[in-house]
């Protein structure tokens, strides 16, 4: 019995480690060449947790695109597939999801992900497997340049401007339109994005000679009560705060701070962009409140794509759905300039792209750093509405 | 309108104490649970989420108005309590504490996640519920739903407190929280004083489920893992086992939460409410009111 066991259990710490080295180092083919079987393209997207808005909207947006290019033929004679991953708005979900759309479902590109940290959690593995990968807004400046070596990543690219850009607005439209010379800031000490876009406007308010009056932390994800960092702002009395977070905690923040008594106006990034704001924050404490974004919905350049929307979703797309879309047509583009599904063709194809028209604008990548220039839009919220205020172009 | 230091103070504390009577509510619930079979229930946290949506959808899809939404939710969850304990702890009473406390694990995974699977991690939104009116007292800000949250919280403690020390059930759980054979052998239904525990302590969590909601507005099927730990850490605060030390606890950690994000460590916030558990283990592991009970050989 003793033996029985002891051969057993070597048998199966053999069989174990077997399949465990089969797992690694297996490199997933870039797809078969034969006409028939669809494209695989993975979706690393945020479908759950706290910033499903993004994700949920641009995976409609990603579908909308591949099925009005499939209508049409699809690409290189093949139809295209979108094969989604719920990263659920963690980092460490991310890692595995991509993982998965990578080694398991072999897609030949990533859409994804539509937020900084999640985004940067799945670019080792991206890497590594040598697929490339796009995220439609990520605006954190790590996603495309490796802040160790100074280089660019050479399989990452975005379909949005980047924070420095988005700070650079932001602290301009504060220190001229909103005439504030004291800001607050509070940050998501969870997420890079927020991190990031919190150090850009910090350096342009300076420069444009505003005083920071303090800064305060939370959370992101799992804290709901705001009221003692926002006790501490309201004594500092600044002209304005200034906000980078997403929008299930920004409503919140609004909210309690307007209980406070608090009246200046706040301002944030593309992350308050989600209808989900005025639901959670409620039309009246949205007043006074200001965001940057990537487009406004009601742009006319954008109409055919939002009535497309609207007529296969039934309800009206935000800008992250917007970028989705661009990003999913960027890639039928380069998919088409490079004349295959090989991974390498297509990141050469995506890396020299010029003049691709999206709808949110016209996106040529710079291959040094991977990024396109876009312009930012400015939105402030009236009375449960965003209200398109004004358009910054990239200097 | 730059406050004053003593505004602001009180500000905190106004705000702390709506937080920790929050915490008290559930912190009771593990109390009791741990008073009477010595399980610490790690899905508490969970049935109060569970209370969260029940309210939710008492208010979104019945249209009750908040007390009747708040019963409901609260029989709800006694229900809920009831069966858990049924299913998950009874068949465990004499087996050793570990492997209760690890099935107490695996029930609140078993919510969370079924509840992700039913209800999709997608964040729901309380409708407003109470008139949006602010009081203000001499330059602190109070909102109509930090009073009804206080005082539902004081009136739902100071019910089963009385419930506990004056009614014949009371009196049962007492005894058999005190010893479960001498109770059986006085002829006191002990299987029915558990789960009739089981049910109060859902309900009381039910109940800060759906202050919860209607104050902070949105509910996801994993809002119960922080509150539930930081309810733990009261209960253990002020004594596992009792409940005036449920109580104070879950304010004392409300106000000393508020206070550390007032001095503008907000980051530790959460940090801090785990020191505390850490501090009270070692220097008086019974908690504020516990007593050291030695066996008599």
């Amino acid at each position: 019995m003793k033996l029985f066991s002891k051969g057993f259990s070597l048998g199966m710490i053999a069989l174990l480690s077997v399949s465990l080295v089969a797992g690694c180092g297996t490199t997933p083919k870039a797809g078969s060449s034969d006409s028939s079987t669809p494209i695989k393209v993975g979706g690393n997207l945020e479908l759950s947790g706290s910033t499903a808005m993004f994700g949920q909207g641009a995976k409609n947006a990603i579908q909308l695109a591949f099925d009005q290019q499939n209508a049409k033929g699809g690409v290189l004679n093949r139809q295209l597939t979108l094969v989604a991953a719920d990263n659920k708005s963690d980092a460490g979900e991310s890692t595995s999801a991509v993982t998965k759309l990578v080694s398991q479902d072999k897609v030949i590109a990533v859409i994804g992900s539509m937020t900084s940290s999640v985004t940067l959690a799945a670019i080792p593995v991206v890497t590594d497997s040598k697929i490339p990968m796009i995220s439609p807004s990520g605006t954190n400046t790590k996603l495309t340049m490796d802040p160790a070596t100074n280089a660019v990543r050479p399989w990452i690219f975005r379909a949005c401007f980047i924070d420095p850009f988005q700070g650079q607005v932001a602290a301009n439209f504060t220190l001229t339109n909103l005439k504030a010379k004291t800001a607050a800031v509070i940050i998501d000490q969870k997420s890079d994005y927020s991190k990031g876009l919190a150090e850009s406007f910090v350096a342009n308010f300076k420069k444009g000679t505003g005083t920071i009056t303090g800064t305060e932390q939370y959370v992101g994800g799992s804290d709901k009560d705001f009221r003692s960092i926002l006790t501490n702002i309201k004594a500092q009395n600044p002209d304005m705060v200034w906000l980078p977070g997403y929008y299930q905690e920004v409503g919140l923040i609004v909210k309690q701070a307007r209980e406070l008594g608090m009246t200046m106006p706040f301002m944030g990034g593309d992350g308050w962009d989600d209808p989900q704001l005025y639901n959670i924050a409620g039309d009246a404490a949205l007043n006074n409140t200001f965001y940057v974004d990537h487009v406004a919905t009601d742009d006319p350049a954008l109409a055919t794509f939002v009535s497309d929307y609207k007529a296969k979703y039934n309800n009206a797309p935000n800008a992250m759905a917007a970028l989705g879309y661009d990003a999913a047509n960027l890639l039928i583009k380069a998919i088409d300039d490079a004349k295959s599904t090989d991974s390498e063709k297509i990141r050469t194809a995506l890396e020299n792209m010029k003049g691709f028209k999206g709808v949110g604008g016209e996106i040529t990548i710079d291959p040094k750093t991977h990024n396109p220039q876009k312009s930012a839009v400015i939105i402030s919220n009236k009375d449960g509405k965003p209200v398109f205020v004004t358009r910054v172009a990239p200097q | 309108m730059g406050s004053g230091i003593v505004t602001q103070i009180f500000q905190q504390i106004v705000n702390g104490l709506s937080l920790g009577s929050i915490y008290a509510l559930i912190a009771l619930g593990y109390t009791m649970v741990y008073g009477i079979i010595k399980l610490i229930n790690f899905a508490h946290g969970d049935i109060m989420m569970v209370g969260a949506y029940s309210g939710w959808f008492a208010i979104t899809v019945l249209h009750l108005p908040f007390l009747p939404a708040l019963l409901f939710s609260m029989v709800a969850c006694a229900l809920l309590g009831v069966l858990i304990e049924r299913i998950a702890y009874k068949p465990l009473r004499n087996a050793s504490r570990i492997a209760a406390l690890i099935t107490a694990i695996g029930v609140s995974l078993f919510l969370e996640y079924g509840g992700m699977l039913l209800l999709t991690a997608q964040v729901r939104t309380y409708p407003p519920v109470f008139p949006g009116t602010m009081y203000i007292v001499g330059g602190v800000y109070f909102k109509y739903g930090d009073i009804v949250m206080l005082i539902t919280s004081f009136v739902l403690m100071a019910l089963l407190h009385f419930t506990v020390q004056y009614t014949k059930v009371g009196k049962a759980m007492r005894a058999v929280s005190f010893d479960q054979e001498a109770a059986l052998l006085m002829g006191i239904n002990t299987n029915n004083i558990i789960s009739f525990t089981f049910a109060i302590g859902s309900a009381l969590a039910a109940a800060a489920g759906v202050l919860m909601g209607v104050y902070f507005n949105t509910i996801d099927p994993l809002m119960g893992i922080i509150p539930g730990l930081k309810a733990f850490v009261a209960a253990v605060l002020g004594g596992i086992g009792i409940i005036p030390g449920a109580m104070v606890g879950g304010l004392m950690l409300g106000l000393i939460e508020s206070i550390v994000s007032g001095f503008g460590a907000s980051t530790w916030r959460d940090a801090v409410a785990f020191l505390i558990l850490i501090l009270v283990l070692i220097v008086k592991p019974s908690g504020l009111f516990g007593k050291n009970v030695r066996e008599k050989v």
